[in-house]
């Protein structure tokens, strides 16, 4: 078997997955929007990266590492008295909250740790906002023995300090950014600077289907196995593919992992839950699809929150990891075509659906996957409404809630009650 | 007769200084700091201080080329409302000093305006072309498109790292003359101009390009004779920067400025070619 074993072969390749390839381009999206320092080591990346594709080895050890350290398969999990609040929909969660380090960053960190192995470097970068990717790549440094320093704007290291010390207790150096927003996006253009100054010693472990390609193409890839797990457990348990998939974009890398593998399954519905903030008319949110316009930031062309002027715009979101002005090619792209749809949860409402599964199933999931659950509450009243039978809605749970007790606890008020 | 036809007026005034027996001193500033009059004011001084071309920064929210100094002066003319249109209006007021003024952009605000609209006004304000610290010639095929049409300069960048097919791809892209990034990294002084610069040049002219100027890390007047030595211009930012954000007071400003240029330009002068 090949890295690629949960990919595809070519015969099996419909017409949706072919168009969406392997980059530079989505359509109109993507390409390298960097400068000509970096060019070498972008190509350096897709080159070696095209060799491992191909090279049964990086395969086998990527598998043997997912099923030895990350946990995977991961499991679904059936949710009905959750379900029982989306219309009677069946729902049906994949479960990523179970990875080792609690989210589906795993899954590319590992590929893109042993991928730097392989082009001899010995030091990892990375941007992390609300700490998951960092945690993750400090975790995959620390197995493969590589220097790594992450990349935090100070606004968040403050509101994620414990994620702070776990990427110091895996031995990662932390810098916080202190420029422009002090936000994920800043900590971005800090590691560009980090990699474009250090590019010979340095691989600079991307954490979502962003950025200059290969990364949109090879973080999906490395996601993908999401999907192509759930499709074949949600046949096992229910005899028929799901109708909708319902996963949160931030970046968009664990939702692309889940709807890669249906993007020819034209029947299944693949839809995207953007960070609505405070209301995407309220001008503070990070729905960048619902509410934004195609351009160019951190090295792809894609759909932006920006200004008249062109001028990034400060996001906003209860979940740090959603909180971030641009998004995946891919997406920007599925949107365009139409094969995905993207909308807005509100921060209340994301915060309903996270208190509703804690309550009902005893899961407390991140407030990102939070807004994946709110979309199915929508979709499975939406589709119930319509007189369907019972729909099956897949959502993508890409991580575990345990980081987000504190946002939790002062949302619903939960300290100053005492008990609850 | 096209503007195609035009000759690039940045490659004349190289030339013409050529012929002298010297290199360009080309500085850059960014438009809106301290505030928009005063960059205006700034770069006509550093004009009147010996500064062959001008290079104006539009100021962006994202700018991943540039090191502390440049970061701190663009989110002040930011925060302080310098709009994309004022580059424009900065442009003429500078270009009256009959210099070639170029405008260095990250590629979103242009984008944003409209690359043959922004092409357009550029022109029209008296602008010489764009200097594109984060568009490479592969994914530049609206701006070539459009530059050629409005007459203007494309200057492109090439590092250290980039191959020799990449070289000549991106000399015979660039109009103006090519920018040589002198080391890995963002700009900012710096101890010393790295040794890759020279090779690096040496290697641009080779794969195609009539005039290759240095930038990234250059700051004293010996750095600029170093490079004034093997290169067609020397860009200096930076430290030119570094004069106005210390200065107490505009007037000090300016003042700061003169002196670094007139630093610079005599550093530029005296070298050996």
């Amino acid at each position: 078997m090949t890295a690629t074993q949960d990919q595809p072969s070519p015969q099996e390749v419909g017409p949706t997955t072919q168009a969406a390839g392997s980059g530079p381009y989505f359509g109109d999206f993507g390409g390298r929007f960097v400068p000509e320092a970096l060019i070498e080591a972008l190509d350096e990346l897709a080159t070696e990266y095209d060799k491992a594709k191909a090279d049964p080895e990086f395969g086998a050890e990527l598998s043997r590492l997912h099923r030895t350290y990350t946990g995977r398969p991961s499991i679904i999990t059936e949710v009905p008295r959750f379900a029982a609040h989306c219309g009677g929909a069946r729902v049906i969660l994949k479960r990523e909250d179970l990875n080792h380090t609690g989210s589906h960053k795993i899954n590319n960190v590992l590929g893109q740790a042993l991928l730097t192995k392989r082009l001899g470097k010995s030091r990892v970068i990375a941007e992390t906002g609300a700490g998951q990717h960092g945690v993750a790549t400090a975790t995959a440094a620390a197995l493969f023995d590589l220097d790594c320093v992450i990349y935090m704007g100070e606004e968040d290291t403050r509101r994620q300090a414990l994620n702070v010390a776990r990427m110091r207790l895996l031995g990662a150096e932390v810098v916080p950014v202190t420029t422009g927003s002090r936000t994920l996006k800043d900590a971005i253009n800090e590691a560009l600077r980090d990699w474009v100054t250090n590019v010979d010693s340095t691989n600079y472990v991307f954490g979502t289907v962003g950025g200059p390609h290969p990364f949109p193409a090879m973080v999906r890839d490395l996601q993908r196995i999401i999907g192509v797990e759930a499709r074949q457990q949600v046949l096992d348990l229910t005899g028929r593919l799901p109708d909708v998939i319902a996963a949160c974009v931030g970046g968009g890398s664990n939702a692309i992992g889940i709807f890669h593998a249906f993007l020819d399954d034209t029947d299944v519905r693949l839809v995207g839950l953007e960070a609505g903030g405070d209301g995407v008319e309220s001008g503070r949110h990070a729905a960048t699809i619902s509410g934004g316009a195609p351009g160019v930031l951190h090295g792809a062309r894609s759909f932006l929150l920006q200004d008249e002027d062109g001028q990034t715009v400060e996001s906003h979101s209860i979940s740090a990891g959603l909180d971030y002005p641009g998004v995946g090619p891919e997406h920007s792209w599925l949107s365009t075509i139409g094969r995905a749809e993207y909308r807005p949860i509100t921060d209340a409402q994301a915060m309903e659906a996270f208190r509703l599964l804690c309550r009902t199933e005893g899961i407390i999931p991140a407030i990102e996957s939070a807004h994946a659950l709110a979309g199915a509450m929508q979709l499975g009243q939406e589709l119930t409404a319509q007189g369907e039978d019972p729909p099956v809605i897949l959502v993508n749970l890409s991580g575990r809630g345990d980081k987000d007790v504190e946002t939790a606890a002062e949302w619903f008020s939960l300290l100053d009650e005492g008990t609850s | 007769m096209t503007v195609t036809d035009q000759v690039s007026r940045t490659a004349a005034r190289i030339d013409e200084l050529r012929s002298e027996g010297r290199a360009a001193l080309v500085g850059y500033l960014p438009v809106g700091y301290p505030d928009l009059e005063g960059s205006i004011a700034a770069a006509r001084q550093m004009v009147a201080a010996g500064v062959d071309i001008v290079e104006l920064g539009v100021p962006y929210s994202d700018p991943v080329m540039d090191g502390p100094m440049i970061q701190r002066a663009v989110e002040h003319a930011l925060a302080s409302g310098t709009r994309v249109r004022d580059t424009l209006r900065a442009v003429e007021g500078v270009a009256e000093t009959g210099v070639p003024v170029l405008v260095m952009t990250y590629w979103n605000p242009v984008v944003r305006y409209g690359v043959d609209a922004f092409a357009r006004d550029l022109a029209a304000a008296g602008g010489a072309g764009l200097i594109t610290p984060d568009l490479i010639p592969d994914e530049a095929g609206e701006w070539l498109t459009a530059s050629q049409e409005h007459g203007l300069d494309r200057v492109f960048l090439v590092a250290p790292s980039s191959t020799s097919e990449r070289l000549a791809m991106t000399a015979s892209a660039s109009r103006g003359f090519v920018y040589a990034a002198s080391t890995m990294g963002v700009t900012g002084t710096r101890a010393s101009v790295g040794s890759d610069a020279e090779r690096l040049v040496a290697d641009t002219r080779r794969a195609g390009a009539e005039r290759v100027c240095v930038g990234l890390g250059v700051s004293t007047a010996e750095q600029a004779a170093e490079v004034a030595g093997y290169a067609d211009g020397v860009i200096v930012g930076s430290a030119l920067v570094r004069a106005l954000v210390d200065a107490e007071s505009a007037a000090a400003g300016l003042d700061g400025i003169a002196e670094v240029a007139q630093d610079l330009a005599t550093g530029i002068r005296g070298a050996r070619r």
